[in-house]
């Protein structure tokens, strides 16, 4: 069963230094709170999974977090760089982080299989692409039944996920909705999960065939209103697309991250997803 | 009459142009987007367009400005996880065509959005793959747009992290279940196809007012022309009123929000 923690809490608890963490949600309820709990525990030496490392890992990155990043496509969307990954990798600053990268389909099916238990995924990818000279975890197999040259990946296992979610039951079970990323695969492959949500209420309301992670599938839920804030919950809040455009100017220099982190981060004692 | 438009509207017009109606079309955001929402808003209005953030068969009243926006999922028919839009709808066979954008192409259709430079140590370290890679392989076919410059397009990408023909031309040769890759290419100033045999970028259109030369000095190798060189139709004034409208609907939301 899902424990109910305070934010804080489960951070403390799950996230260690040093671990493999999967923050996941695919443009929407990206878990911007936890995000910033973790920048403000100060984590250190994180491997970062995520598919879009979007602003949250850019403002983990620029934080010093990160050790390394594994993603499959690294920019703000529709407005242009990551800066704070890009002065990673490019100057080392705050340190250097080392990068991983994939397609988004080599991702998802690798979330897939790790929710699946498996140690790869298999899948028709990266044909003719230089990405498997740059990734050693990039190989290919032959199909032992029709002979077909396929792209195989390692299945990720992150020590821990963490996803936002519109509301949990008062027993723990959790609906997502909307677009659903690989939310679900990222908490079933992980060793541990923490859920943030919206709410908390006494029925889901989910039809037959919504998306709900069972409690005992969980290991922790907090409670985070507007915790995916600048982007959005389907059904609460929309993304602020106004915000992403602002980060450009805030993350290119690094004086002004530094003051956008402070004011932002480190002194807002109730933080809810960064937004000024 | 003559209309008055921008290089920039004569791109997406002739872009949205490629569509058919009833085609399946996986969707990149950006340029490529533009010119799906205002093919199904004109000439196609049953083009069935799909992004890669889970969002079948979706109508957007505005252009998202990501691949994920709500607006996306909730005027879709559907909205699947993203293992399923890549697995069952991308690799399943289901899409006749991926749009696509890019930082950098080269001769062969290559597509470059991983870096500059070199990969140890980049001059601009771009966005990375995506969805592009398997996109490219897996559909049908690929449609590609951007602004023609002499950065854009280059004899050989520094990275390929899309496949369009391969180094030399023959990477798709012999490779079993894999798509015809891409089929034209369309900037502001003209329309390339692959030439049959050797696989490179042919000018087989140029839009109005634009001379060979104006490709060439744009193009960073010796741009080639088709013999029979077509001028490519001007814009309706149908369809630049939906155009404009769209991007004047598109503009107010998001400055909104």
């Amino acid at each position: 069963m899902a424990e109910f923690l305070s934010l804080h809490d489960a951070v403390a608890r799950y996230v260690q230094d040093g671990a493999t963490v999967a923050m996941e949600g695919f443009t929407h309820l990206i878990p911007f709170a936890a995000g910033h709990e973790v920048i403000r525990q100060k984590k250190r030496d994180l491997t970062l999974i995520r598919m879009t490392p979007d602003i949250i890992y850019d403002q983990m990155i620029g934080a010093g977090c990160a050790k390394k990043v594994i993603f499959s496509w690294g920019g703000n969307p529709g407005v242009g760089s990551l800066h704070r990954l890009r002065d990673a990798v490019e100057k080392g600053w705050p340190h250097k982080v080392e990068i991983l990268e994939h397609s988004h389909a080599a991702m998802a099916c690798a979330f897939e299989a790790g929710a699946a238990g498996l140690p790869l995924a298999v899948f028709r990818g990266y044909i003719g692409s230089e990405l498997p000279s740059v990734n050693d975890q990039i190989k290919f197999i032959e199909c032992p039944f029709t002979g077909e040259r396929l792209a195989a990946v390692p299945s990720v296992r992150p020590d821990v996920s963490i996803i936002h979610a519109q509301r949990a039951d008062r027993q723990g079970n959790v609906l997502v909705e909307g677009i659903v990323g690989v939310q679900k695969e990222a908490v079933l492959a992980s060793k541990h999960s923490i859920v943030t949500v919206e709410e908390i209420v006494d029925d889901l309301g989910a039809t037959p065939n919504a998306c709900v992670i069972p409690s005992w599938a969980i290991s922790a839920i907090a409670v985070a209103e507007k915790g995916a804030l600048p982007s959005y919950t389907h059904g609460y809040y929309g993304r602020s697309n106004l915000f992403y455009k602002e980060w450009d100017a805030i993350a290119r220099d690094r004086d002004t991250f530094t003051q956008w982190l402070d004011d932002n981060v480190f002194n807002a004692a109730d933080n809810v997803g960064g937004q000024a | 009459m003559s209309l008055e438009y921008t290089s920039s509207e004569m791109m997406s017009v002739t872009a949205a142009r490629a569509l058919e109606n009833g085609m399946t079309c996986f969707v990149g955001i950006g340029l490529p987007s533009e010119a799906a929402n205002l093919a199904r808003l004109t000439h196609a209005p049953d083009v069935v367009l799909i992004y890669e953030s889970g969002t079948l068969q979706t109508k957007p009243d505005i252009l998202p400005l990501s691949i994920g926006d709500g607006e996306l999922c909730e005027s879709a028919l559907t909205t699947v996880a993203v293992p399923e839009m890549f697995r069952y709808w991308l690799q399943g066979g289901k899409v006749d065509v991926g749009f696509l954008g890019t930082a950098q192409i080269d001769r062969f259709a290559n597509l470059n959005t991983t870096l500059i430079g070199d990969y140890k140590a980049p001059k601009v370290r771009l966005p990375g793959g995506g969805g592009a890679p398997e996109i490219a392989t897996n559909a049908g076919e690929v449609f590609i747009t951007l602004k023609h410059s002499k950065r854009a397009f280059v004899k050989d990408v520094d990275f390929v992290t899309t496949l369009g023909f391969g180094r030399d031309g023959k990477g798709r040769d012999n490779v079993p279940n894999i798509g015809k890759g891409p089929t034209r290419v369309i900037t502001d100033l003209c329309v390339m196809k692959p030439d049959l045999d050797s696989k490179e970028l042919v000018v087989v259109s140029l839009h109005p007012g634009v001379s060979r030369e104006d490709v060439t000095e744009a193009t960073g190798w010796e741009i080639r022309f088709a013999e029979q060189l077509e001028s490519t139709p001007e814009p309706s004034e149908n369809e630049l009123t939906i155009l404009r409208e769209l991007k004047v609907r598109t503009e107010r939301a998001h400055a909104d929000a």
